[in-house]
């Protein structure tokens, strides 16, 4: 009698996840209703965002979510990937260990207090030092253009760089060290140097979970909130100039959500939230495969 | 030729080193940041006053600070309780299909951004409630902490020895007897640390309680618009004062330090071993 109870009770609690994740997609579908019966598919690629004559399209925030995420990406995945290797192949495993820490550490500063940071100690370098620079070196291509106000999708990216580094390194890590020993014993007894073993042989191998962890920090970055909306410059506009101001679907919703009147305007930003939801959803889906593919395969150290 | 793989094998390996040397510094570099700009705005009255309109000194952010402590403490009541049984649950009475549905179910809630599950806290209590209210800000937070605390009580679940179940069950007890008092004492110490590294996370939190607590200049209460430490920082900081800088600086101090704090404490609980060794 008793085993029955406290199996009902923590199969009702089991219950009431699902039961919020279905009122979440519930929620998002319904409220969004107006938006979408108004301006249907169109409002992927409308670049409109005007509240007064309530005409909305997600394009500019869309751009600025992928563009700030990839820049992101192009810069933690060297850095992540590099330090996971010097972690999980190089050091020993106290030192590992003790960096492991540290790095985690960093995963769990409050993303606000990235933003507050950049806000005064990045943004002003970017506009003072790295912008000018970057316009003078490299201003011929189209990425390098335009003003150097110091906020915009390249300190955004570089903010998202910094935060997702953290999940990318802790994730790789964890592969890279699931890979046999035997396969590292093979590889350098055949003369191969400590590199040749880990690039040809231990990364190929750990290769899924890499990419999981990449698609981990993926899906972190395009749904940032804080930190991106306090440096992205909150300008709806497509340009093609990573030093150009932005916005992302977080950070208009962030701005926008709370002052929102009338019926299509919250509605529209809901819209956006349900993409955002739809976006995030499928790349963690990806990044879980992944990864769980790998720690399948592993033997462990 | 090998003198170049040598070259090549020197290089690679260094730049490892140089990436996770970078990495690391970040970190110093944030709480050095935060501790040469934040301390000297600390005072005892940041701790115990009120915000004062601009011009005035002496102001403080004592309504932000409960505010936090009352915002996360019932999203932790809410919270914490749910995830743990569905924990049990998950790692206790795997009924295949539907514990791999929760499972997924769980993950995908850890990954939902966080704006999107203040969407969620507005939609279920800012618009029936016609306001912001520190209640709407918990149940946010605590969909936000009930799969971090789910996932973690089944993974320190799954860490206690099987022998350890099978003596008790041998020695007559009911399942939810061996659960209550073999089971969940042994993997004690991992879920502790996974409810205080949960909080921790909620706790810095902003996103979700811009549109469902608020932010208010006074005390909060469960009903009413509350002031959290997090989206305090977010305001001071975007404003234009010189002033409000400060302030969220010596803010920021505040908060890194309560995080920081727990996840340092989180680990000390972990370090000192799992309470049975791994069978």
């Amino acid at each position: 009698m008793g085993d029955r109870i406290a199996r009902l009770t923590a199969l009702f609690f089991a219950c009431v996840l699902v039961a919020i994740v279905i009122l979440l997609v519930y929620e998002l579908l319904w409220r969004s209703e107006p938006a979408r019966a108004k301006f249907g598919w169109k409002f992927l690629t409308s670049s409109e965002w005007n509240p007064v004559n309530e005409d909305f399209g997600a394009l500019p925030f869309l751009y600025g979510t992928v563009v700030t995420s990839v820049v992101a990406m192009l810069l933690s995945i060297p850095l992540g990937v590099g330090a996971a290797i010097f972690l999980a192949e190089l050091a020993p495993p106290n030192v590992s260990n003790g960096l492991t820490f540290v790095i985690e550490l960093l995963a769990a500063i409050p993303s606000v207090i990235y933003g507050l940071l950049a806000i005064f100690t990045l943004v002003p370098l970017m506009r003072q030092y790295i912008e000018p620079f970057l316009k003078e070196t490299l201003g011929f291509l189209p990425f390098f253009q335009g003003p150097a106000a110091g906020v915009g999708y390249l300190t955004a990216g570089l903010v998202l760089a910094i935060m997702t580094v953290p999940f990318i390194i802790s994730v790789s890590r964890e592969s890279l060290l699931a890979v046999p020993r035997e396969q590292r014993e093979a590889a350098l007894a055949l003369g191969a140097t400590r590199w040749e073993t880990t690039w040809q042989i231990v990364v190929p191998y750990a290769k899924l979970g890499i990419l999981g962890s990449i698609f981990l920090g993926l899906a972190r970055a395009l749904g940032e909130t804080m930190a991106v909306t306090m440096v992205i410059g909150n300008v709806p506009a497509v340009h093609a100039s990573l030093l150009w101001p932005g916005y992302t679907i977080a950070a208009v919703i962030a701005n926008e959500f709370a002052e929102a009147g009338g019926k299509i305007y919250p509605s529209a930003l809901v819209e956006l939230g349900l993409v955002l939801f739809g976006l995030t959803i499928v790349i963690n889906g990806v990044a879980r495969m992944m990864i769980v593919a790998t720690t399948k395969k592993g033997s462990g150290r | 030729m090998l003198a170049r793989r040598k070259f090549v094998n020197a290089m690679m390996l260094t730049m490892t080193g140089v990436c996770t040397v970078i990495t690391v510094a970040v970190l110093f570099l944030i709480l050095g940041a935060l501790i040469v700009n934040g301390a000297s705005s600390l005072s005892w009255n940041f701790f115990t006053k009120l915000p004062v309109p601009i011009g005035e000194t002496g102001g403080g952010m004592a309504n932000a600070i409960v505010g936090s402590a009352q915002i996360v403490g019932i999203a932790a009541l809410l919270g914490i309780p749910i995830g743990f049984i569905a924990g049990v649950y998950l790692a206790e009475y795997e009924d295949k299909k539907f514990a791999a549905v929760v499972r997924y179910i769980a993950d995908l809630l850890n990954g939902v951004p966080s704006i999107i599950v203040g969407i969620l806290g507005w939609a279920l209590l800012v618009v029936p409630l016609h306001g912001n209210s520190a209640l709407a800000g918990s149940i946010a937070l605590s969909v936000m902490l009930i799969p971090i605390v789910t996932r973690q009580t089944e993974q320190f679940l799954r860490e206690v020895p099987l022998s350890l179940r099978e003596g008790a069950l041998a020695l007559g007890a009911s399942k939810w007897k061996m659960i209550a008092t073999v089971a969940v004492p042994a993997g004690s110490k991992g879920i502790m640390t996974g409810m205080i590294l949960g909080v921790a996370r909620i706790a810095g939190e902003s996103a979700p309680l811009l549109f469902t607590a608020g932010l208010s200049q006074y005390w909060g209460s469960l009903t009413e618009p509350t002031a959290s430490l997090p989206v305090m920082i977010y305001k001071l900081a975007t404003g234009p004062y010189e002033e409000w800088h400060q302030q969220a600086w010596a803010a920021g101090l505040v908060l890194i330090g309560m995080v920081l704090t727990a996840n340092i404490l989180a680990r000390l609980i972990l370090a000192r071993g799992v309470s049975v060794p791994r069978g």
